[in-house]
């Protein structure tokens, strides 16, 4: 087993280049991160020359990605930006722990991210947790009575939620329970933020702004899941075991969630594996909509300002817990089915 | 030369129906299906409606803004409403479907040739090629796909020639989000046709096509490729819904399609 994961990391190791490489190239193209470093006011040309000096983007695409990636303080860089090359790089590189530095805010990327990843995994593993825990009560119910009116019912319900796009949802969510609520003079729900300002970063303020989002995201998910549940009930309560376990004359309840929920716990359990890391990018769009202040808006406010090093980094991240996290399903399926070997 | 009459004398019964067509035969099956003749005329109304709304409204008035007007609740004059800036949503809706429309089936053609060709040389070839070929599908496999969809479509953005076909014009950004779109989704598509590449490279009737001297590229497109099609045409259907998602969301977030050009995405944008 060691063995098999110490393979899987290193497999992992050219395609995590690969997708930095390919990724950055892209990013070169994004736009001019010094058009927009002067605020209102144009940028000198003298000044705007010094600047790509300093920055190090007058170098060659290759030679950037060198020292993003392994850092520059083995060799001389232009620090004053007059032309010529006069004392050491600082920068370690990404593989040395070194995300570099945000070109807007000029804090270091890891601060920037850390930030906002508390935030974006609060919102993403709650609406990830009442997905998983709505998606089992329904798939369990739906697969126990197949063709049930309620399964048809619920059927045509879900799959109406799973063809919205996303922000049909939040913004009809917003406008039912925070503008019509407020009118019939019912207690509303709050539509941006992650606190109210002059209460507080509070739990119960966090929780409460978390609702509106929380649900929005959910209804989307819930229909893949859902449904994903149905199918491998049924599967698994067609099995002999099950015959068996109802013949024998077990209590139902005993049945389903000893007998046949476990077996089909795996596939569950995979896909749930596999959805986690995504949940570290965030709901860009979700987050977006409702002035969350996480990692999804952190990558567009940067994108759009043509910060290399921090849009670099959040993808990274994303890329490498995907990686890291494809390995531990694997590893988690085996342990939970012992068929399963990958010597 | 006459054939003699009396020739070989057929069973009553297999004459009394002439045989089905693969055509009728495929007709019968689908009425016979009721959720895909549901969704077949869900299909053509929406066609109906975005390509036959056009005999209704001009373009001209789906794009013309009269902030004088700006919000109306549906009324008669607007059944949908007005936007923003006052202009008629449903007039907006039926040229916006349009280009939705056309966004998720071309985009869907693009993302269906890059996964045959990917999966189909990697499946067929084998060897140094696959790897490569897996090794860059798997590294897009694993960013998010909003992420390379965001990313690709700044890449793009820039001075963007608005284009003109059939005497009208659109926004450049149309293609684009297209080409993006076609280039950010074919890994699965990619993967499902290697898989069976994989598989059926082995079979018989491919050691028989090559005993008989028949050429790479032939094999490829005329004896396995015609037998991926069934998994092929499942997931192109599904994508054509994503496209038009996608198309939405990075348009709901300003890197998409560009006003004043409507899609069913640029709809959402309060603006």
């Amino acid at each position: 087993m060691f063995q098999y994961i110490l393979k899987r990391l290193l497999q992992g190791i050219p395609l995590l280049l690969i997708v930095s490489l390919t990724l950055f190239l892209l990013m070169m193209k994004v736009g001019d991160p010094i058009a927009t470093m002067g605020g209102r006011s144009v940028t000198r040309p003298a000044d705007r020359e010094r600047l790509t000096r300093q920055l190090g983007l007058d170098k060659p695409l290759l030679v950037q990605y060198l020292y993003w990636l392994i850092g520059n303080d083995w060799t001389q860089v232009d620090s004053d930006g007059d032309g010529v090359p006069d004392k050491n790089g600082n920068r370690l590189g990404i593989l040395r722990g070194d995300f570099g530095t945000s070109l807007v805010t000029k804090r270091p990327v890891t601060e920037l991210i850390g930030e906002r990843i508390p935030n974006t995994l609060i919102l993403m593993v709650a609406s990830e947790v009442v997905t998983v825990a709505f998606a089992l009560i329904l798939g369990i119910y739906s697969a126990l009575r197949q063709y049930s009116t309620l399964d048809n019912i619920l059927t045509a319900l879900l799959f109406i939620g799973y063809s919205m796009p996303i922000f049909f949802v939040s913004l009809m969510s917003m406008y039912i329970f925070a503008v019509l609520f407020k009118q019939w003079g019912l207690p509303y729900l709050p539509t941006v933020g992650m606190f109210d300002p002059q209460v507080g970063k509070t739990f119960s303020q966090v929780l409460w702004h978390m609702v509106l989002p929380v649900m929005s995201l959910s209804v989307i998910y819930f229909a893949g899941y859902s449904r994903y549940i149905r199918s491998t009930m049924l599967e698994v309560m067609n099995q002999d075991y099950v015959r068996t376990a109802k013949s024998k004359g077990l209590p139902r309840r005993q049945v389903v969630y000893i007998h046949a929920l476990k077996n089909a716990s795996l596939p569950i359990v995979t896909l749930v594996g596999l959805d986690l890391p995504f949940l570290l990018g965030g709901a860009v769009v979700t987050e977006r909509i409702f002035a969350w202040p996480g990692m999804g808006r952190l990558f567009l406010d940067h994108l759009s300002r043509a910060d290399v090093s921090v849009v670099m980094g959040i993808m990274m991240m994303v890329a490498v817990a995907v990686v890291v996290f494809q390995i531990i399903t694997d590893v988690f399926y085996a342990w939970l089915d012992p068929r399963i070997r990958y010597d | 030369m006459t054939v003699p009459s009396l020739s070989i004398p057929q069973p009553a019964d297999d004459l009394a129906t002439p045989p089905l067509t693969l055509r009728q035969l495929g007709w019968l099956r689908f009425r016979r299906h009721k959720m895909a003749l549901f969704g077949g005329v869900l299909l053509i109304l929406l066609l109906v409606f975005s390509f036959g709304g056009a005999f209704v409204y001009t373009e001209k008035y789906a794009n013309f803004n009269d902030t004088s007007r700006r919000l109306q609740a549906p009324s008669a004059e607007h059944p949908f409403g007005t936007d923003p800036i006052g202009r008629d949503i449903l007039a907006r809706t039926i040229y916006g479907g349009q280009i939705s429309l056309f966004i998720g089936f071309v985009a869907v053609l693009i993302e269906t040739v890059l996964g045959i060709l990917v999966g189909a040389l990697a499946g067929y070839y084998g060897g140094a090629l696959d790897a490569i070929l897996m090794r860059f599908t798997e590294a897009l496999l694993i960013i998010p796909t909003i992420f390379l969809l965001l990313v690709m479509a700044k890449f793009f953005a820039g001075n963007i020639p608005e284009i003109h076909i059939g005497g009208r014009t659109f926004s450049g950004s149309v293609i684009v989000i297209i080409v993006i779109i076609g280039a950010t989704s074919w890994m699965y598509l990619a993967r499902i046709v290697r898989a069976e590449f994989l598989s059926l490279k082995e079979s018989e009737f491919i050691l028989a096509a090559r005993a008989t001297g028949t050429s790479n590229s032939e094999i490829i497109f005329f004896h396995i490729l015609p037998n991926t099609f069934a998994p092929v045409i499942v997931s192109s259907t599904l994508s054509v819904a994503n496209a038009i998602l996608a198309e939405a969301y990075i348009s709901f977030l300003g890197l998409g399609v560009q006003q004043p050009t409507a899609t069913w995405g640029i709809c959402w944008i309060p603006r």
